[in-house]
């Protein structure tokens, strides 16, 4: 029969290993963030948002700095995307951002190109120039009908 | 040695008169009734157990003598009729009031039950830890004194199933009088037990009763020992009790007693009778023995 | 027809009436944990009993789990050509449905059956009366500290299951079959996110750990005081908490894409 003193320390060495393995899930992999960064919001109007869904990331130069957090319809039935953005990036007002697609056939994210004016976009403001998810069939019939087209 | 001798004259159910002073209702068994499903264990049972006195329940198996005992710890409820311990109602009383009335109460389980994963002292200590102010070493010290009295030393540390079957009985004894209750309901004490263990477990009764003065219920097959402890015999037979003390009981006199009992019945008072008389002079030698 | 259709009415009244027992022993249990004492040895002996002891099996199984997973999975991705994803799709899949459900079964089995037996047998040797003699709750001196700590080993184990099935599919994967490691695991890193997947897993486990503590405390305490009675509560233990633990993945799963 096992001591208590053993049993004990046996006990504490796993809910230890076990909290350690749920902290690698939750931090490591799952990518949980500690602190809260300052985030602003932003939003951007598209005419088809293609397959962008919420919590997608929001990069630029290919390096996360925010994520989609909604998006609706507005008065004019276009999508707007709501997006959190960490504060002290600035993106200048005339920024751009795009859907683009990750790989050839993976998941959509939004692409912020950098504008060229010294002021910043604040909280709640909008993006100036957007631009809608390319998708693949509309690309691949307009081809065959300007195929078609020049014969 | 016990002293007076109990409700002279027997208690037939039915028609039974409610006794005079307080101290005669102790616990009273009051118009119980009980099935467990189809197999009726009492229709309608009276009983009243004085304070301060020794009690047997006495019946073949079956007979529920550990029912009675149980619905006495208030750990079983009677379909119709009360069960009143020390002036209290049982099954008026809500689980948590019930423990009060329990605290002043010991049980000793027929396997004894004590808790197979602690040792002896934790095992012995748990009313007093649970339920008492007392430091470690204070329960420590409780603990080795109630063992002695039972007569065990250097037990502590050793689990249940280290035991021999006198030694567990003795140590679930402690465990039921450290709290010093005011009842002792103990099923079956002496059965399955060596005679030497058994001669030592009836002196701790008569020693408990006549020293602490506590009442004590217990359920018995063994016919000996019993009648030198008792103080009243309660006869349990197809649901139905009939009560009186060893003398009247066994002497055969009582039309109503031997009627309850039928012609068998007869046989087993007879037997009673017969082992009476010189047990009673055995016992008389002991105590004085005991005295010097 | 009519015998089939009263045995039926009668089946499913038993089955409700059953789990308000069950529900009114949870109110039992809730109850008792703001009371005094805090019985800490026992939940710390119920922790051992029900936490380390089952290491080892969480261990084997994960890790056999996920070198299946990923030989699998391998095979299947290899035919789309798209073998790179093999750390997303182990990861997601495992995260959010293998590793809750299938550790949620093995510690049903391994730890669940023996809280059952063992308060099954204390009820049995009339060790729960002698509780109650003396003043005790059994409910609150047994089957709380028991409850509590399968509630607690749950997502613990549950966490070790996933890491050693990750690392399975990885030996499968990366050493047999030429995946590049970095590529499994920022796939991996990539697929799998906190909010959605890591939470779900979590609470997945704790409402597992919930229900198999309530079920197998409860069978314990309401067998049929002999051994047969215990036997068979040991079974009904893991057949009920199986079932459970399966219908309650499918609600969460629901509700959570929600």
């Amino acid at each position: 029969m096992q001591n208590n003193a053993t049993r004990d320390l046996l006990v504490g060495t796993f809910v230890l290993i076990g909290l350690g393995a749920l902290g690698y899930l939750s931090l490591q992999i799952g990518g949980l963030e500690f602190g809260q960064t300052d985030r602003i919001l932003l939003r951007a109007t598209f005419d088809d948002i293609g397959g962008l869904s919420v919590r997608a990331p929001v990069r630029i130069a290919g390096v996360k700095i925010g994520q989609v957090s909604a998006i609706d319809l507005d008065d004019d039935l276009r999508a707007q995307v709501s997006l959190e953005v960490e504060s002290d990036v600035g993106l200048s007002v005339d920024s751009s951002a795009a859907i683009r697609t990750a790989g050839l056939l993976g998941d959509q994210f939004i692409s912020v190109e950098l504008g060229a004016e010294d002021e910043v976009l604040g909280e709640g403001e909008e993006f100036a120039f957007t631009e809608s998810a390319l998708s693949i069939d509309k690309l691949v019939g307009r081809l065959v009908h300007d195929a078609g087209v020049s014969d | 040695m016990p002293t007076s001798l109990g409700p002279g004259g027997s208690t037939l159910t039915g028609s039974a008169e409610p006794a005079a002073s307080a101290g005669e209702d102790y616990i009273a068994v009051r118009d119980v009734h009980l099935s467990f499903g189809h197999r009726v264990v009492y229709r309608g049972i009276d009983c009243r157990m004085r304070k301060g006195g020794i009690h047997l329940l006495l019946g073949g198996s079956g007979s529920g003598k550990s029912t009675l005992l149980r619905m006495i710890g208030g750990l079983q409820r009677p379909d119709r009729g009360d069960v009143t311990v020390a002036d209290r109602k049982l099954s008026e009383l809500k689980e948590r009031e019930l423990g009060e009335v329990r605290k002043g109460i010991g049980m000793l389980f027929q396997n004894g039950a004590l808790l197979d994963s602690m040792s002896v002292l934790d095992n012995v200590g748990l009313p007093l830890r649970e339920h008492a102010n007392l430091s470690r070493s204070e329960v420590a010290e409780r603990v080795s004194r109630v063992l002695y009295a039972v007569g065990l030393t250097d037990v502590e540390a050793l689990l249940p199933r280290e035991l021999s079957g006198g030694m567990l009985r003795r140590v679930a004894f402690a465990r039921a009088i450290v709290m010093e209750p005011e009842i002792l309901l103990c099923d079956e004490p002496f059965s399955g037990l060596d005679p030497l263990n058994v001669t030592r477990i009836e002196e701790l009764l008569v020693r408990l009763n006549s020293e602490l003065g506590l009442t004590v219920v217990v359920t018995s097959h063994h016919m000996a020992s019993s009648l030198r402890m008792a103080d009243q015999m309660i006869l349990l037979r197809d649901g139905d009790c009939v009560a009186g003390s060893p003398e009247v009981l066994a002497g055969g006199d009582d039309e109503g007693v031997i009627e309850f009992l039928g012609e068998d019945g007869r046989a087993y008072l007879a037997r009673l009778n017969e082992l009476r008389e010189p047990t009673r002079e055995a016992s008389g030698r002991e105590r004085e023995r005991d005295h010097r | 027809m009519r015998g089939l259709v009263q045995d039926l009415g009668a089946a499913s009244m038993s089955l409700v009436e059953g789990l308000g027992r069950v529900a009114v022993f949870g109110g039992a249990i809730a109850r008792c944990l703001v009371q005094p004492p805090t019985r800490f040895g026992f939940f710390v002996r119920a922790l051992y009993d029900a936490g380390v002891l089952s290491v080892a099996l969480i261990a084997l199984s994960g890790f056999t789990v996920g070198m299946v997973l990923g030989l699998q999975l391998y095979t299947t991705l290899t035919r789309f050509g798209a073998e790179e994803g093999l750390g997303a799709v182990v990861g997601l899949s495992l995260v959010r449905e293998l590793g809750p459900v299938v550790c949620g079964l093995l510690v049903t089995g391994r730890a669940g059956s023996a809280v059952t037996a063992e308060i099954g047998s204390m009820k049995a040797t009339e060790q729960l009366d002698g509780l109650r003699m003396m003043a005790i709750d059994p409910v609150h001196f047994v089957a709380m500290p028991r409850a509590l700590a399968l509630t607690v080993a749950m997502p613990l184990l549950n966490a070790l299951f996933i890491v050693f099935a990750i690392a399975g599919a990885y030996v499968i994967g990366v050493s047999n079959q030429g995946l590049d490691g970095g590529v499994y695991l920022a796939g991996l890193e990539g697929a799998v996110r906190f909010a959605d997947d890591v939470g779900q897993s979590l609470l997945k486990s704790l409402v597992f750990g919930v229900l198999l503590g309530l079920i197998s405390t409860y069978k314990g305490h309401a067998c049929s005081p002999d051994a047969a009675g215990v036997a068979r509560a040991t079974t009904s233990t893991v057949v009920t908490a199986s079932v459970a633990i399966l219908l309650s993945d499918y609600v969460i799963t629901a509700l959570w894409g929600v």
